[in-house]
């Protein structure tokens, strides 16, 4: 584990939804904060989900867009009044293309303490040709 | 004790009621912002408060809770993983490294009963009130 820093946000980003359309269910929706690498062994993708485990989320790959839409519950303790509030939860939503050196049927996907952790690897196998054109 | 619920028009009620009177109190600054990572939530009742703070990818054992007097002293860190040699970075928006929150509360605290929990990178503090600051019911006698 290496020994760094960045700062911290605490200020959560909501889904920009076109003019007019909402979601069905109340509650907000936000961008979730995403680390994305590269190495030798393909895409990493860290996406921070506070409150979501394997069952409220959905991980999606249509045409090689890949959704990620989760739900964090409401906790609202019983018998207690709000005094000070410093963030609301909702849901979460962040769609990413994926590249075609990407092998999409090898996707592995892991949530732990709230982060999910989406490994991409390269594809292996026979690649795209480029088709030299010549001039006739 | 904690209900949880995916329906939560009521609440939301409360909530959005909790932004107009904030809204109104302080010229349109609705959610207070967190000074420093993490937000915190903070709710009472008689018997106590309770604080939640939103802290994925943080081991249970890396946070650190102290109550000196009436202060709430919340520490912690998290780190990223390694991912070795050669590596590209794409997108970086995550916070890491140390984190300090303090918070006053209302009231003193039995530091020996606080509780705390730690699910899917939300931690939930429970602090009962000192027995000794409890409001006390007072007998009204007839004279």
């Amino acid at each position: 584990m290496s020994e760094q820093t960045k700062e911290f946000e605490t200020e959560k980003e909501e889904v920009a939804t076109p003019e007019g359309v909402e979601t069905t269910r109340t509650g907000r929706t936000y961008v979730p904060q995403v680390d994305i690498y590269e190495n030798a062994d393909g895409i990493w993708i860290w996406a921070d989900l506070p409150g979501v485990d394997e069952k409220s989320l959905d991980i999606t790959l249509e045409k090689s867009v890949l959704t990620l839409d989760a739900q964090a519950p409401l906790l609202w303790p019983e018998g207690y009044n709000l005094i000070h509030a410093e963030y609301e939860t909702g849901n979460y939503h962040r769609a990413f293309k994926l590249s075609e050196t990407v092998d999409q049927d090898k996707i592995e996907a892991t949530i732990k303490n709230g982060v999910l952790k989406l490994h991409i690897p390269f594809a292996t196998g026979p690649q795209k040709r480029q088709i030299q054109v010549q001039s006739a | 004790m904690l209900r949880r619920t995916t329906n939560g028009h009521s609440v939301w009620q409360e909530m959005e009621r909790m932004r107009r009177e904030l809204d109104r109190m302080s010229d349109g600054f609705s959610l207070r912002r967190a000074p420093n990572f993490p937000a915190l939530n903070v709710w009472t009742n008689i018997e106590g408060a309770l604080v939640t703070a939103e802290v994925p990818g943080v081991e249970p054992d890396a946070i650190d809770i102290s109550i000196v007097d009436r202060t709430l002293i919340l520490r912690g860190s998290r780190q990223v993983d390694d991912l070795g040699e050669n590596v590209k970075m794409h997108r970086q928006e995550r916070g890491y490294g140390e984190f300090q929150r303090t918070l006053s509360l209302p009231f003193h605290i039995e530091t020996e009963q606080i509780k705390a929990t730690f699910k899917n990178g939300v931690l939930t503090i429970i602090l009962p009130r000192a027995e000794e600051e409890k409001p006390k019911k007072i007998a009204v006698q007839t004279a």
